[in-house]
């Protein structure tokens, strides 16, 4: 072939657990590679603990390590694998750093490995602020004028020189960690600080508040040919960082010149600097002239590039690592037509609008205001032919319970002005509050630097609402405005609202007559395809979308029940990521398999399951019933699945059965059965089995009353629809009162759930696949933490290492009954807590849960491909594997992303934290957990320790394991009530003071000047000066980036793990090896 | 947008689309093409190729950007390709009523209604362009309700287009070392610009006009519309100036007349290449350009003398973009390295031109 011939075998670094700035976009790039290594016959070898992805499923890898991807353990696996060739561009941040690294330590060298596509040097010089700025002035392309800095007297000197406000930039780091603004020299004090934590350089910069952001995606091969893949323009101005903005593609307020100005220097930056597959290039751009200044060059795919190859339908990681084997775009086909070539840019007939999905209502205390790192945990991707289209249907893709632009529950704003200019992830709602309270457009713009045009279309909106508002019944609405509502992105809920008037009772039905209605006047949607070349040449592929703005199919309907519909999961959020992505390409390759047409519905652009090669057809479009119905209409399925792609699709089992959608699997009656809290407990009843004391209750007297009976601790569940208050665990009547009073108003309207909470009990979970009613297979997995820390972010073990064979037979026993009681056909998870030997269910999901893509793969049987052939009616093929024959442990462990949320309390509870997980595999559970920790940005600390460690139980929990540390050598430092507790039963602490205290040494000193190596603090109770001070451990730990475990079953495990298991002792053993 | 008048494409097979005007209230007819670039309506309009044809753009949001000032630099617009629209009628998809730019300075709907151009949004111009693509290229008719409809389809390419935009009358542009005779068959203005910004000064002459009698240092040949076969008068002037053998540029129709005047023949495209990402390769070498094309003719290069070679091809279907003599500074594309709306990944096909006259002088 090409230059690169003697490539047999290479590596590929994935980016590990999903966290904030680096999520499942690069599930899908890596996988896109690996699939173009594979199509070369190149042996693939994935180093990823993400065992959630779809990377490392069987049959994409040639070979896959579910370890750290950190230098030390990348070095192991290429001494053991003497691979010929790495890729470092498709893992992320963290590949590309420990790519870095490992060539400047040699070991690249060492071992003749050969960094296929951009070359590292080309990585070094995009990623270090100076050498960038260099490299671009030796072309004469401008960049914002900036200084690196490695001292916080010399930031300020150079803030000075340049005038604030400036901004201030870590290097190194994802996303803009340790980035921010200042207004003046107290703000960039506090700012600088923060960043030296990160990085031992900073750059300080003029900043460029107001001035349009603009991105290209840029290609280049060794011949030097580029392209730019598109080009994507943010609804934010400049000074929101480009993950939390609102963006669209292509570029709606540029110009043919400013277009292909910035076309130009984009190529003569990317040969400049020699990169070889794809980068994407950030520009400022001045709203009045043709100025601008490159902001930043990624070197690497990105998230950008993984929405540009969903906007575009190119498939950019796929041809980059193409490209770096040596290929010339010219000689590769475009992957959409078969016929043209993938040298070209491809052109849209179409508008996308990215806006990302925030969850900050999840942490305690954390900052709302958007700025420049960021925060959101996942996005969506709306298509369509207008503005308005898609900035409505992506309103109501994020999932925060808005239906739109318009026709949203009222919403206060008490500083209209303040709001528009300090913008929040609400501020795309304050925007229609100032619209429909006479803000004008110019005003809008004076306040936000928002782009008159994309005001002018959300007006538009505005007046299109107010018009049907004129309405009160749907009939007398003329076709011409109700066509124009639907082709502006009204949906039906939003007819009903501004027509109808329709109370939160009715609005389903009035909703669901407003369809009849439209479909009686031949007002329907009609089906796009994504081609690239703008139906220039005939697509071969059906990536497609729905839209009111059109007069013809591009597709045919062949209605021949063949079509298998598998709802997808949405947003990524916190609670809902990528192992649902994996749960539905599973679902859509059995489908296939099964020689039935697979059919995806999801918004989700970073995703492989809205990969157009993924299935058949791939509808990118929205989950709402409304859509959904569209297309059942039009492909009349032989079935939907709804199990495979969490909540989203499961809450709407039940909706599309009363429209005569045919549910396969379990059906949406029985789903009920599980999701409906008084239905459930009720057959649980019948069954004979426990669950914790709860009861719905609508008055404070009746809530004491429960409380005498169960006594506390109690769980608080508030009425969602009042507060949007999250559960709270309360443990005497002072914090009852005090959460009830905060967070809601307790009515007949909106009940408070209260629950019993059983403190020290186990936690266990079960991942099964049952068929009518009978179980087929399942896996028992056990939480290191006790009950009470949410399961998504628990420690999970599985087999369970530390159960009674007892509680393992009941839970199997209480598995069949409820699988025979709600006639289950599918997947289905049940949580449940045991305390000596006393088994209780929490809950039951009849969906895959998030567990399914872990225990699959550590027993190596993927369970939805048993359920969805269950579904499907055809027999499946159940091995006959026990979790008991298993020689090894899988441990499943969470990622916090607690660094990127300013002020957020890391502390975990009932409510989900944590944004994505790893899952390793041990010979015993001191290896698995030593490797799952590692994964999650763990290190085993060098010697100094800080032990707070809460309540006396937990005190006792902690004594083996600071005993262990004390042996193996480690210094232990403890706050005084530990250290007393220590030195009594035999360890030495050196006491550090509270944060609040005068004295030293202090803790807070200690963490700043990072002589601690680990932190445990372990909360106790909610009393006022202990929450503060453990407060200010905590988060400064995350702060000045120091380990920290907030829980005493983890942190015990963890410690005795790295006091009993030396780190060289690891074994570096691929997942086909256990 | 509350009195919206209705108007329909109406395509020579029957087919018909459902719209609104928001141009010109002028009944018109030609020949129906579609552009799949996303931005340069300005340029795209006052593009003199598309003479006679009305355009369907594929990039369903326009007139976001407005249209620019009518500022003069150098005797020519500094944000359009003519002094006027050439189109004969312009179909989107979505209209913007409201426009937004700091070099704007008034909407698109009113520039097309001042100059008699009329337009229709609101329609699937996706399925226009896919209608074009499986059927070929169409002739159409826009009709705006209550005014009569053109009696006839109108087919463009009967007429002598370049005769009909060609410049009357022979212009100086610039003052530059070297003296290109610009044949203007059409010619948009950054060619103009392109090549005074190289050293060049520009004498732009009438298709027809014998430049043969012009002591001139180098020969550009224009982009233009229709049928190249109508401009045989161009044809034996190039001619002639192949015998003189001095530097010679052509793009786009001035390719086809090169291309005739060595020995080739011409043939009409199915649905031509009208848009921003046509990739084309340098025959012999792994060098791949994007460019922007407007054309719907083609050069068949196996008719072309043997000393002429293919210069570059089309990768997506493999037609010529363009020529090369093989041992004299002749040569010529298909695509249009002015761009001007497009890529300018080509511009330097201008510097070669300035190359090759600079050899040739010394």
């Amino acid at each position: 072939m090409h230059t690169i011939d003697k490539i047999e075998k290479v590596v590929l670094l994935g980016s590990g657990a999903l966290k904030i700035g680096e999520a499942g976009e690069f599930d899908y790039s890596g996988s896109q590679a690996l699939k173009a290594l594979k199509e070369e016959g190149i042996y693939t070898v994935l180093i990823n603990p993400n065992i959630a992805t779809i990377q490392t499923s069987e049959n994409i890898a040639d070979k896959v390590y579910f370890l750290p991807v950190t230098p030390e353990y990348v070095t192991k696996v290429i001494e053991k694998e003497r691979p010929q060739g790495i890729l470092l561009a498709f893992g992320g941040q963290t590949a590309l750093n420990c790519g870095v690294q490992l060539y400047r330590s040699g070991v690249l060298e060492k071992y003749n490995v050969q960094v296929l596509g951009t070359p590292v040097q080309a990585i070094i010089d995009t990623e270090d602020r100076e050498k960038f700025v260099e490299k671009l002035d030796e072309i004469d392309v401008k960049t914002i004028k900036s200084e690196a800095v490695t001292s916080v007297a010399e930031a300020k000197r150079v803030a000075h020189e340049l005038g604030y406000p400036i901004i201030i930039r870590a290097a190194y780091t994802l996303g803009g960690l340790g980035s921010g603004f200042c207004d003046n020299d107290e703000e960039l004090d506090a700012l600088a600080n923060k960043a030296f934590s990160y990085s031992p350089q900073i750059l300080v910069e003029k900043s460029l508040k107001g001035w349009k952001e603009v991105e290209y995606e840029v290609v280049r091969d060794r011949y030097d040919n580029c392209i730019t893949v598109c080009n994507m323009e943010n609804f934010d101005p400049l000074g929101i960082h480009t993950g939390e903005s609102i963006v669209v593609a292509p570029s709606q307020t540029l110009s043919n010149s400013e277009y292909h100005k910035l076309r130009r220097l984009a190529i003569k930056i990317i040969r400049h600097i020699g990169v070889i597959g794809e980068c994407n290039v950030q520009y400022a751009l001045d709203p009045e002239s043709e100025d601008y200044r490159v902001i930043e060059v990624n070197a690497r795919l990105s998230r950008s590039s993984a929405l540009a190859s969903k906007a575009t339908g190119y498939p950019l990681a796929f041809i980059a690592a193409k490209l770096g084997l040596g290929y010339g775009l010219h000689e590769l086909k475009n992957n959409v037509t078969k016929s043209t070539t993938a040298c070209f840019e491809p052109a849209l007939d179409y508008i996308v609008c990215k806006i990302p999905r925030w969850d900050l209502g999840k942490f305690k205390g954390v900052s709302r205001e958007l700025g420049s790192s960021m925060k959101s945990v996942g996005e969506v991707m709306a298509i369509g032919r207008n503005f308005e289209e898609v900035i409505q249907k992506g309103l109501r893709m994020i999932g925060q319970g808005m239906h739109g632009f318009v026709a949203n529950k009222e919403f206060e704003v008490e500083d209209i002005d303040a709001a528009l200019s300090h913008p929040t992830d609400k501020r795309i709602f304050v925007i229609a509050h100032a619209l429909k309270n006479g803000y004008s457009v110019s005003r809008i713009h004076e306040l936000t630097r928002i782009d008159c045009w994309f005001i002018e279309k959300l007006e538009n909106i505005i007046r299109i609402e107010n018009e049907l508002e004129q309405y009160n019944n749907i009939t007398q609405v003329p076709d011409t405005l109700l066509l124009e509502a639907k082709q502006r992105g009204f949906s039906d809920f939003q007819l009903a609202r501004t027509v109808s008037k329709s109370s939160a009772k009715n609005i389903e039905r009035d909703m669901l007559d407003i369809r009849k209605y439209r479909k009686l006047r031949g007002i329907t949607p009609y089906v796009k395809q994504i081609d690239t070349l703008a139906a220039e040449y005939p697509a071969m592929t059906n990536y497609l979308y729905v839209t009111y703005n059109g007069c013809a199919h591009d597709i045919d309907f062949p209605r021949d029940n063949r079509s298998v519909i598998v709802l997808g999961s949405g947003a990524y959020r916190i609670g809902s990521s990528v192992e649902f992505d994996w749960c539905s390409v599973s679902a859509l390759n059995t489908i296939r398999q099964q020689g039935l047409r697979s059919v995806m519905i999801n918004y989700n652009p970073e995703t492989v399951s809205t990969d157009y090669d993924t299935c058949d057809r791939l509808y990118f479009d929205e989950l709402t019933l409304e859509r959904v119905l569209d297309i059942t209409d039009l492909e009349q399925p032989k079935g939907v699945i709804v199990s495979t792609g969490g909540q989203i699709p499961n809450n709407l089992a039940l909706r599309l059965q009363n429209e005569h959608v045919p549910i396969l699997g379990t059906s949406a009656t029985d789903i009920d059965h599980a999701e409906d809290r008084h239905k459930f407990s009720a057959m649980l009843d019948e069954i004979g089995v426990d669950q914790p004391r709860w009861r719905e209750l609508t008055t404070m007297d009746d809530i004491y009353r429960f409380v005498d009976e169960v006594g506390f601790p109690v769980l608080i569940r508030p009425s969602y629809v009042l507060s949007g208050a999250a559960m709270n665990v309360v443990s005497n009547r002072e914090e009852l009162e005090h959460f009830l009073t905060l967070a809601t108003n307790v009515s007949k309207q909106y009940p408070v759930v209260v629950t019993e909470f059983i403190e020290h009990a186990k936690e266990i979970e079960i991942d099964a696949v049952a068929r009518n009613g009978e179980v087929l297979i399942y896996a028992i997995s056990e939480h290191v933490e006790f009950a009470g820390v949410h399961s998504g972010d628990a420690t999970m073990v599985f087999p369970p290492q530390k159960m009674y064979v007892e509680t393992m037979r009941r839970i199997k026993i209480i598995a069949r009954e409820v699988a025979r009681m709600l006639k289950i056909s599918g997947p289905f998870n049940m949580q449940l807590m045991a305390k000596n030997n006393d088994i209780k269910v929490i809950e039951c999901n009849l969906r895959a849960s998030r567990s399914f893509p872990f225990v699959s793969k550590v027993l190596k049987v993927n369970f939805i491909d048993i359920a969805t052939k269950v579904m499907l009616g055809v027999e499946p093929d159940v091995p006959n594997k026990s979790a008991f024959e298993l020689d090894y442990v899988g441990i499943k462990a969470p990622q916090f992303s607690f660094s990127r949320l300013q002020k957020a309390d890391p502390v975990l509870g009932v409510e989900m934290a944590s944004t994505g997980e790893v899952g390793c595999i041990g010979e015993d559970f001191h290896e698995a957990i030593l490797k799952a920790m590692m994964s999650v940005g763990y290190a085993i600390p060098k010697k100094n320790i800080l032990l707070s460690t809460g309540d006396s139980r937990s005190k006792m929990d902690m004594l083996s394991a600071a005993k262990a540390l004390q042996q193996k050598g480690y210094n232990i430092f403890a706050t005084r009530g530990t250290a007393a507790f220590l030195e009594t039963n035999g360890v030495h602490a050196t006491v550090l003071h509270w944060p609040d205290q005068p004295e030293q040494p202090n803790t807070l000193t200690y963490i700043k000047e990072k002589k601690i190596d680990l932190i445990v603090n372990i909360p106790k109770n909610l009393s006022k000066d202990e929450l503060n001070n453990d407060y200010t451990i905590r988060r400064s730990a995350i702060d000045f980036n120091i380990p920290l475990i907030t829980n005493a079953r983890l942190a015990s495990a963890f410690i005795t793990a790295f006091c009993r298991m030396n780190p060289e002792d690891i074994k570096i053993k691929s997942w086909n090896e256990y | 947008m509350s009195d919206k008048k209705s108007a329909r494409l109406i395509l020579e097979d029957g087919t018909q689309f459902q719209g609104y005007s928001f141009g010109a209230e002028n009944p018109v007819s030609g020949e129906v093409v579609f552009n799949t670039a996303m931005t340069g309506y300005p340029e795209s309009l006052t593009d003199p190729s598309y003479s006679g044809q009305i355009l369907v753009v594929t990039y369903p949001l326009i007139g976001n950007y407005g249209v620019p000032k009518f500022t003069e630099e150098n005797g020519v617009y500094r944000f359009f390709e003519a002094d006027r629209i050439h189109v004969r009628g312009l179909i989107i998809s979505d209209y913007s009523f409201k426009y937004s730019h700091w070099n704007a300075v008034e909407s698109l709907g009113k520039w097309l209604s001042d100059n008699q151009v009329p337009a229709i949004w609101g329609i699937d111009t996706r399925q226009v362009t896919k209608t074009i693509r499986e059927r070929g290229v169409m002739l159409g008719k826009i009709a705006i309700d209550g005014l009569p409809e053109p009696p006839q389809f109108i087919d463009p390419n009967k007429e002598n287009l370049v005769a009909q935009v060609s410049t009357r009358e022979v212009t100086t542009y610039g003052d530059g070392k070297y003296t290109v005779v610009l044949v203007d068959c059409g010619c948009k203005y950054n060619i103009i610009r392109c090549l005074c910004e190289r050293g060049a000064k520009v004498i732009r002459v009438p298709w027809d006009y014998d430049f043969t009698q012009i002591d001139y240092d180098g020969l550009m040949l224009s982009n233009g519309p229709g049928d190249p076969q109508q401009c045989q008068a161009t044809i034996a002037h190039i001619k002639k100036a192949i015998a003189i053998g001095k530097p010679i540029f052509g793009i786009c129709l001035g390719n086809q007349l090169l291309s005739i005047a060595a020995g080739a023949s011409t043939f009409k495209l199915k649905y031509g290449h009208r848009s921003h990402n046509q990739p084309a390769l340098m025959v012999g070498t792994d060098r791949a350009v994007i460019t922007s094309q407007n054309h719907g003719f083609a050069v068949d290069t196996a008719t072309l003398d043997p000393e002429w070679k293919p210069y570059f091809v089309n990768l997506n279907d493999g037609t010529s973009e363009g020529i090369r003599h093989k041992n004299k500074p002749f040569f010529s594309v298909q695509f249009h390295p002015e761009a001007s709306g497009g890529p300018v990944d080509t511009e330097f096909l201008f510097d070669d031109f300035i190359q090759n006259i600079e050899k040739c002088t010394r």
